[in-house]
């Protein structure tokens, strides 16, 4: 299938199980888990700079459009994206990656992927997190919300991942 | 020229970050201090109607509970009926108008767990909603509405930075107000209590009619327990509230009448 129809469905399927299933999920008022920036996460690693941060807005402005919370998500799904090149070199070892083209499980392996996704995916929460209580009087229990969400999000990440897992060719 | 040129395509990566972040904290602070700006408004169709299917699928999972609860409430409002017929004859000389409109509503989408939380409802600008009308719950207050679109409108529940309502305990009569400071959304809390009025566990909390958006005295929640703070000055209650904010289905949005004529009093009075 064409790449970018792919893509496009992606955005909307993580957009959609963001916003029709997962903001309903409420474990003890703390847990708010967020896939969508898997997105983000997945484009491919020749992805020009501009393109990769104007997608990381774009992202969040549509996650925003269905939640009344104008530029939340857009600012913290944009910080993902510009963290994004520094996290690859950190997870990779200095250089970029020689024989994949995409950021997957199977290109990349499981530990790869889990030490890069964790890594965006805390950042992107901490940032989200503490934007949305906008003061620091409330500190603590925003970061007891970032702590505890970061694992939720990023086993369902994984999940996600494993389930649509592309068979080798 | 050619050097400014070099910078800004040596640094575009940062620059870029920078300009759409400076845009994002823009959007939200413009939210967060004046949440009735243009921009909050994102109340639109097209969200609605996607929410609005979301809704259709999972509400026949509680078509039983929510029969049953209107049912509950059915039977508590014809006891009233016929309460108060028999005071009607009597009261029939003096009879003041009805301020109060009530519009049935469905949430079709509702959060708790974030600090600012939103209601959706299938009720918009053609169905005669307005922004600033209260929104019950049948069990006690649940929000008011911030923006509306034809056929959706979006409300600060309780649950919100800003949502703060004027209430009064029903047993001595003492004005208060109820904030949320995020945490668990079964809990409120009042501050700023002066420490002669005594709070005992259980005692009722109602709204107090003063902000024009909620009738006087609908439910809000009862206490649970009070403490003292500011130096043993003041008290602080932690109200549980009635609403079961994780369940709100159907609720009704309050129009008050007399609001423009309110409005219009109060103005005059700070202009002063």
């Amino acid at each position: 299938m064409n790449k970018g129809i792919l893509g496009a469905l992606r955005l909307i399927g993580l957009v959609l199980l963001q916003v029709l299933i997962l903001n309903h999920i409420r474990i003890g008022g703390y847990i708010n888990p967020y896939v969508y920036p898997l997105f983000i996460l997945l484009l491919p690693f020749s992805i020009p700079g501009w393109l990769l941060l104007l997608a990381g807005f774009s992202t969040g402005l549509l996650v925003d459009f269905f939640m009344a919370t104008p530029g939340l998500h857009a600012g913290a799904t944009l910080f993902l994206a510009f963290m994004r090149p520094s996290v690859i070199r950190l997870v990779t070892g200095t250089r970029e990656p020689e024989n994949a083209s995409l950021p997957n499980l199977s290109t990349m392996g499981g530990r790869w992927f889990f030490a890069y996704s964790i890594t965006l995916i805390s950042l992107h929460h901490l940032f989200l997190f503490v934007c949305e209580s906008f003061s620091l009087l409330q500190l603590g229990s925003t970061l007891l919300r970032v702590i505890l969400s970061i694992p939720v999000s990023e086993v369902l990440i994984l999940m996600l991942v494993y389930l649509f897992k592309p068979s080798r060719k | 020229m050619i050097n400014l040129l070099r910078f800004l395509h040596k640094h575009h990566f940062v620059l870029l970050f920078l300009l759409l972040e400076a845009f994002a904290v823009f959007m939200l602070t413009k939210s967060s201090n004046y949440h009735r700006s243009v921009v909050v408004n994102t109340t639109n169709d097209f969200a609605g109607e996607i929410f609005s299917i979301g809704d259709n699928i999972t509400s026949y999972f509680s078509l039983k509970q929510a029969n049953e609860k209107l049912a509950a409430e059915n039977a508590a409002l014809r006891n009233k009926i016929a309460y108060l017929s028999i005071l009607e004859d009597t009261i029939a000389s003096n009879k003041p108008d009805t301020i109060y409109h009530y519009l049935a509503a469905r949430v079709v989408s509702n959060t708790i767990n974030r600090r600012n939380n939103y209601i959706i409802l299938n009720k918009g600008s053609a169905d005669g909603v307005k922004p600033d009308m209260g929104i019950v719950s049948p069990n006690g207050i649940a929000g008011m509405v911030i923006g509306v679109s034809k056929h959706y409108s979006t409300a600060m529940s309780l649950l919100h930075k800003y949502a703060t309502v004027s209430v009064r305990f029903k047993n001595n009569d003492q004005l208060a107000n109820l904030s949320w400071y995020g945490g668990d959304y079964h809990y409120a809390t009042i501050e700023q209590i002066p420490t002669h009025i005594l709070l005992k566990q259980g005692d009722t909390v109602v709204t107090s009619g003063h902000s024009f958006i909620f009738p006087e005295g609908i439910m809000v929640g009862t206490i649970e327990e009070a403490y003292v703070t500011d130096g043993g000055d003041m008290n602080t209650a932690r109200i549980l509230l009635s609403t079961d904010f994780n369940r709100l289905k159907d609720v009704y949005i309050i129009e008050n009448q007399q609001r423009m004529e309110l409005d219009s009093l109060t103005k005059m009075h700070t202009n002063e």
